[in-house]
């Protein structure tokens, strides 16, 4: 770290208070998403990857652990709270449409979570990876907080879910929605429900830029999934002997 | 600004302590949006203010997740040392998922329309049922 002292106390300082990584956060975000616009959206430059990237790197190079990051960062990790109320209002805006498919979303939102579930220990297992991970997999699909939450529940590792969360809904956010117009689904709300149960938040923003009604039902699908997936993980574990 | 931001903390709030109370599975957070479709529907508009402030929050969504994503550089490690499966994993199990998922949703919306939206009945006697 810096040898000169007064560089020193600045760096003590800025160490000590939130202000340091917060900015931080922020810059990084809006760093990689010039760079992403600048180069015509392509997915491999999604601005989720390239700040984590960055941010990884500048804590590595600054010897920071995560704990003092967090403790900065923490305040816009608490926004995902009212992010996640505020998903109510383009909900409302679609509330035609999905009252006219109620019935037909609540058979995809289970069949869509017992998939999710089952194919991420299963195909895992059958790669081999050790039970702690596969527990900590599990939840993988839904948004950060629930998944953590369920990973402590079941005994996986709940910081460890909560990077396999982000890094699925990278994925999602990459590829599935092609995935999806490559095998012809052009319905938009099937396009963003699909994406949104599989990739939680992150596939939830990438649904916002493919219209409104996709990102409305991403939300919905977010929002749904996160409770189904509480309630059939340990379900299913117990039934699959983990 | 400030008074649609505390509204929406007030719906999280609320699911919160919902959630806490009766033990619900559901995380507070989706309750609160979940009650918070419920009062748009009564009052049948949105606020302006709670518009704007909402569209500003759910453009920059990917943002939230960054501090948490970070938490990678704890998990370096075990992720090196399973990356390949790991990742192969979680690329077939998420588009596993997602083409399931918009599969089972095509279908059961072909199922049900358009006689059995009117009147949703049970999956098993929709289509012997007489109209």
């Amino acid at each position: 770290m810096p040898t000169n002292p007064l560089l020193t106390d600045v760096w003590v300082y800025l160490a000590q208070t939130p202000l340091l990584w917060l900015t931080a956060t922020l810059l990084a975000y809006l760093g990689a998403d010039w760079l992403y616009q600048r180069a015509g959206r392509m997915p491999l430059l999604n601005p989720v990857v390239v700040a984590i990237a960055l941010l990884v790197g500048i804590l590595r190079l600054t010897d920071t652990d995560y704990q003092t990051y967090f403790d900065g960062a923490q305040f816009v990790h608490f926004l995902l709270g009212p992010a996640t109320v505020a998903l109510a209002i383009p909900l409302y805006s679609y509330i035609g449409r999905l009252r006219a498919m109620l019935l037909p979303l609540v058979l995809a939102l289970l069949g869509g979570s017992a998939t999710g579930i089952l194919a991420a220990v299963g195909i895992g297992w059958l790669l081999g990876l050790e039970p702690t991970i596969l527990r900590s997999l599990a939840p993988k699909s839904i948004t950060t907080p629930i998944a953590m939450g369920i990973s402590e529940q079941i005994g996986g590792i709940p910081s460890l879910t909560a990077v396999l969360v982000i890094l699925t809904g990278i994925i999602g956010a990459l590829f599935a929605n092609e995935v999806l117009l490559r095998l012809r689904f052009r319905d938009e709300s099937v396009r963003g429900f699909a994406i949104g149960l599989a990739a939680h938040g992150i596939g939830t923003a990438r649904a916002l830029q493919i219209s409104t009604e996709a990102g409305a039902f991403a939300g919905l699908a977010m929002g749904l999934n996160g409770a189904v997936t509480a309630i059939l993980v340990p379900l299913l574990l117990r039934l699959l002997g983990l | 600004m400030i008074a649609a931001l505390a509204a929406l903390l007030v719906f999280q709030l609320i699911g919160e302590v919902l959630a806490r109370t009766f033990a619900l599975p559901i995380p507070g957070p989706v309750i609160g949006m979940l009650l918070l479709v419920g009062v748009l529907l009564v009052r049948g508009a949105t606020p302006r203010s709670l518009q704007a402030t909402a569209t500003g929050l759910l453009a920059h969504l990917s943002l939230l997740f960054i501090p948490a994503g970070v938490g990678v550089i704890v998990h370096l490690a075990t992720l090196q040392r399973a990356l390949l499966p790991l990742l192969a994993t979680l690329l077939m199990s998420t588009l596993i998922t997602t083409v399931v998922t918009a599969s089972l949703l095509t279908l059961f919306r072909r199922w049900f329309s358009p006689t059995a939206l009117a009147q949703p009945s049970p999956p098993s006697d929709v289509q012997e049922e007489p109209r």
